[in-house]
């Protein structure tokens, strides 16, 4: 679908002729993210639908204690601090952002008052300034009044170096100031397309309150008593907290939302691992909600069987990939193997790419590996659906692979081995030791003998494999193999983050100490412009229609070969009402939460 | 021969260089091995990369080794245990939040463990080769060749998954009140407990049956029995209490491991006690949690060692140390 196509289904959207939700499908379907589709309509200036409420009970509290597991327990209780998803969820229990990710990719807000848009003044023409007005009568847990000069105090606590928050990235290259008691401005620096960083979303948007953290900004954050006593606005208060074990949380009667919440009180539990908790949720029903389930699917279903809980699946962004190594792992040059300096003597050529992307048989790592958590894909932007490309259809076929390789010149050798120039088909292929993983390069290697190519499978523990240890010659952004494969997860329903692995000032190199996030080191100099028009380009569709492009542009030249898209899987409660989103934090509507009788 | 204050002297003045060598190895050790606490900063990203780099700097990561570690030996020293990374609050409070639930699971079981060890090993070794004495032996043989993590599952596919009637998610803190608090609790102990008792039991009866065994064939024994003693007597006073010496040992030696608590066991059933402090801090690289846990535990071994030593001495005045 080109830009063309987009905007006349806009068009349609305006004028009535096409449902809103079918627009959504449909640009889910082409494989953009639902919120960047949904930020399409908003740009547009067509309003947000009301996500019709899922809420029915009429009266706040009385739901009893609501029982979550994540078997990896909160450790700390502060959103400018909280790195991992396990710490931001325990966070997103007491604070809230201005506005949350639904699982359509729409803003809802939250201690907003409406989303900013072009239609109702918060968007600027120019793409650099937004305008937050922020919701009246909300109060912290102790009862203060929650005003715009909190929400710009976030901004200076994250974004002063000294505070060493993690959070900072959101915060930094902008100005935020209070125009009055519940409006902020947000002035960025540079043209913004993708402005719903700041202040949005569960996992660094959270908002702290101004008066408990005024005197722990900078140097002394950490010292501050509110790190493990959390005062929010959200709908639960603080009870007590053992990190990586217990966060526990009392309703608050005063929620700004009505007759909201349902339960009295809320439980997460930490620890253990990912079968038991499942076991927890599916089997016994001793806990209502179970995070992240890392679980086989086989092993899934038959938990499932116990009848007590049902797997939720989530889509999103991430992907397990191969990436092909377009520099040599095999010399070595200033201190440093697959420098830039050089080139792969065998995958630089396209045809072993695409012989390779055709040895790949996805359909079975889906069917028999990773199941619901894993869909079959030959795009690299697979969510949210507006971003997805239409013209890459996941492909198995040795034949064709074989006659690729013959054309290319790659014949046969006594060996068995294909070979051209006395350079042989042999790569080493690494991963992280990780069961699916290992089942996932047998397969491949399995194919890959019939086609007259050689793997030598390589299996690297994930705790030196995604380590940043500038020591270790078998991290994944040193990529000192031929080929490797892991999961990229993508954190914002925007791709500008996600797609900066392929522009060559990103490379990975003994100079940035392997921070560059290009570690195929893949360039293409009109990729790399295009990706500079996009970060400046203020039209959402064309902004799509872009990304689409550079999605294309990488897999059909095979630099990376897509395999399976990582939706994520929860366990959850027959009975438990909740609506999911893999753009937030799973508790990014616990005020809605709540049980069917 | 008495026991002489100059041995016990000399043997905490052998301790102190052992722990610092142990510090220094642990230190070393964790410095080297892979990983880094700020991974999950460094390739996220979101996050630029001065974050992790300010907060190298912040925690003096960026030093050298040897500086680090005198650093931390100093702070130690001062009874300051350190700044976990991971939580950013100091790692007492971490580790003095945890240590209750261990001391009472782990602690209860090794009550446990003996309260099976000692009549059932007695009484198998005053009747040796007898049936009691037959079931006793192939019921300790299964005891401890099953590991914790088989028998934790075991019983949790029977207890919780078939029969429904214990949680096998441990909480330490439970909301409900009166009886029921301590029936809550109860419920929720009885299957870490097992485990580890039984597992402990096992070995420990072995032990205390051949000990019994070594006693029961003495001279002092059959005179007792000649005497016309009650069989009662013959094994509680004179049997009993000399076995016991070589047991009180092993017992002494056991007890660091209540503190230290019980890893395997700990993530099975979710006790938020010292071993899954230990294991989660490993996992998230968190080097000042896992310096203070595993050195405060080997401070504990060596002292219980010395207790272990000294205690003999004084119930077996044969045995000099000197």
């Amino acid at each position: 679908m080109n830009e063309q196509n987009i905007r006349g289904l806009i068009e349609e959207v305006r004028e009535g002729k096409l449902a809103r939700r079918d627009f959504m499908t449909k640009m889910v379907s082409l494989g953009l993210a639902a919120p960047f589709a949904g930020h399409l309509l908003l740009n547009a200036g067509i309003a947000q639908a009301q996500t019709p409420s899922t809420f029915k009970p009429t009266k706040r509290g009385g739901g009893g204690a609501l029982k979550v597991l994540w078997w990896q327990g909160a450790t700390l209780l502060n959103p400018h601090f909280a790195t991992g998803t396990k710490d931001q969820d325990g966070c997103r229990i007491f604070y809230e952002p201005l506005a949350s990710w639904d699982k359509d990719g729409n803003l809802i807000p939250n201690l907003a008052a409406e989303i900013p848009s072009a239609a109702n003044g918060g968007l600027s023409k120019d793409g650099k300034t937004v305008i937050w007005k922020l919701k009246r009568g909300v109060t912290w847990h102790d009862g203060k009044p929650f005003t715009s000069a909190d929400v710009v105090f976030n901004w200076e606590y994250a974004s002063d170096p000294a505070t060493a928050a993690v959070s900072i990235g959101s915060y930094k290259d902008m100005k935020v100031e209070a125009t009055d008691s519940h409006t902020v401005k947000i002035t960025f620096n540079k043209v913004t397309p993708f402005w719903a960083i700041p202040f949005v979303g569960g996992a660094q948007g959270s908002i702290i309150p101004k008066h408990l953290f005024e005197a722990y900004k900078g140097a002394k954050s950490r010292e501050s008593p509110n790190n493990l006593k959390p005062v929010g606005t959200g709908p639960f208060k603080f009870v007590d907290f053992t990190p990586g074990d217990m966060v526990r949380g009392t309703i608050n009667t005063a929620y700004h939302e009505a007759n909201k919440p349902f339960f009295d009180s809320v439980e997460m539990k930490g620890g253990g691992d990912s079968v038991s908790a499942a076991r927890a949720v599916l089997q016994t029903g001793e806990y209502d909600f179970a995070w992240n389930l890392q679980v086989e699917d086989e092993i899934l279903l038959k938990l499932e069987a116990g009848g007590k809980g049902k797997v939720v699946v989530i889509p999103s962004g991430d992907i397990e990939f191969i990436q092909c190594n377009f520099t040599d792992p095999n010399i070595e040059i200033d201190g440093e193997r697959s420098s830039i300096k050089t080139k792969h003597p065998v995958l630089t050529d396209p045809s072993v790419r695409q012989a390779l992307s055709l040895l790949v048989d996805r359909a079975s790592v889906q069917k028999f590996i990773y199941g619901r958590a894993g869909i079959a894909t030959a795009d690299f932007i697979n969510n949210p659906p507006r971003l997805r490309s239409t013209a890459n259809k996941p492909e198995f076929n040795v034949d064709k692979a074989i006659a690729v390789l013959e054309a290319g010149g790659w014949k046969k050798g006594g060996d068995g081995i294909r070979e051209k120039g006395g350079k042989k088909l042999k790569f080493v292929f690494q991963t992280s030791v990780n069961q699916p993983r290992q089942k996932t390069q047998a397969i491949i290697k399995q194919a890959c003998q019939k086609a007259g190519i050689e793997l030598e499978l390589k299996a690297i523990t994930a705790a030196v494999f995604f380590s940043s240890d500038v020591g270790n010659p078998d991290t994944y952004t040193k990529l000192y193999s031929d080929l490797q494969m892991y999961t990229t997860t993508m954190n914002a329903p925007d791709a500008e983050i996600f797609m900066n692995q392929y522009v060559s000032w990103e490379f990975a190199t003994k100079a940035n100490k392997w921070q560059g996030r290009n570690s195929t080191r893949w360039s293409n100099p009109d990729y790399d412009a295009l990706y500079k028009a996009a970060q400046g380009e203020l039209d959402p569709v064309k902004r799509a229609s872009m990304y689409i492009k550079m999605n294309d542009m990488v897999v059909q030249d095979h630099a990376v070969v897509p395999v399976v898209s990582r939706p994520r899987a929860r366990g959850a409660n027959l009975k438990l009402r909740f609506s999911e989103s893999g753009w937030d934090s799973d508790f990014w509507a616990l005020q809605d939460w709540h049980r069917e009788a | 021969m008495t026991l002489s204050g100059t041995y016990v002297l000399r043997r905490v003045l052998i301790a102190l260089p052992s722990l610092l060598g142990i510090s220094l190895v642990l230190f070393t050790v964790l410095a080297l091995a892979p990983g880094d606490p700020f991974g999950d900063i460094v390739s996220n990203p979101n996050i630029p990369a001065e974050v992790a780099a300010n907060l190298r700097i912040k925690f003096g990561m960026d030093d050298p080794v040897m500086v680090r570690y005198f650093r931390w030996l100093f702070a130690m020293l001062h009874g300051d245990w350190g700044f976990s990374f991971a939580s950013r609050i100091d790692v007492d409070t971490l580790i003095l939040q945890r240590l209750p639930t261990t001391l009472l699971v782990v602690g209860s079981s090794q009550i446990l463990a003996l309260l099976i060890a000692l009549p059932v090993g007695v009484y198998a070794a005053t009747r040796p080769y007898s049936l009691f004495d037959q079931i006793a032996n192939t019921l300790t043989f299964i005891g401890f060749s099953l590991p914790t993590f088989f028998t934790g599952l075991m019983l949790i596919l029977v207890f919780s998954i078939q029969l429904d009637w214990l949680p096998f998610v441990y909480r330490s803190d439970i909301t409900s009140t009166g009886w029921h608090f301590y029936w809550d609790h109860f419920k929720q102990t009885i299957m870490p407990v097992m485990v580890l008792a039984l597992f402990q039991a096992a070995s420990w009866t072995r032990y205390v049956r051949s000990a019994a065994l070594d006693v029961v064939k003495l001279d002092y024994v059959t005179t007792a029995r000649s005497k016309g003693l009650k069989e009662r007597v013959v094994v509680l006073k004179h049997v009993v209490r000399n076995a016991m010496i070589p047991v009180v040992t092993l017992v002494a030696l056991q007890v660091p491991a209540i503190f230290g608590g019980a890893i395997v066991t700990e993530q099975i059933f979710r006790v938020p006690g010292i071993g899954s402090l230990l294991i989660s801090a490993i996992l998230a690289n968190d080097t000042p949690v896992i310096m203070a846990v595993t050195f405060v535990f080997s401070c504990l071994v060596i002292s219980f060692n010395l207790l272990a030593d000294i205690l003999y001495a004084w119930l077996d005045p044969r045995i000099a140390l000197g």
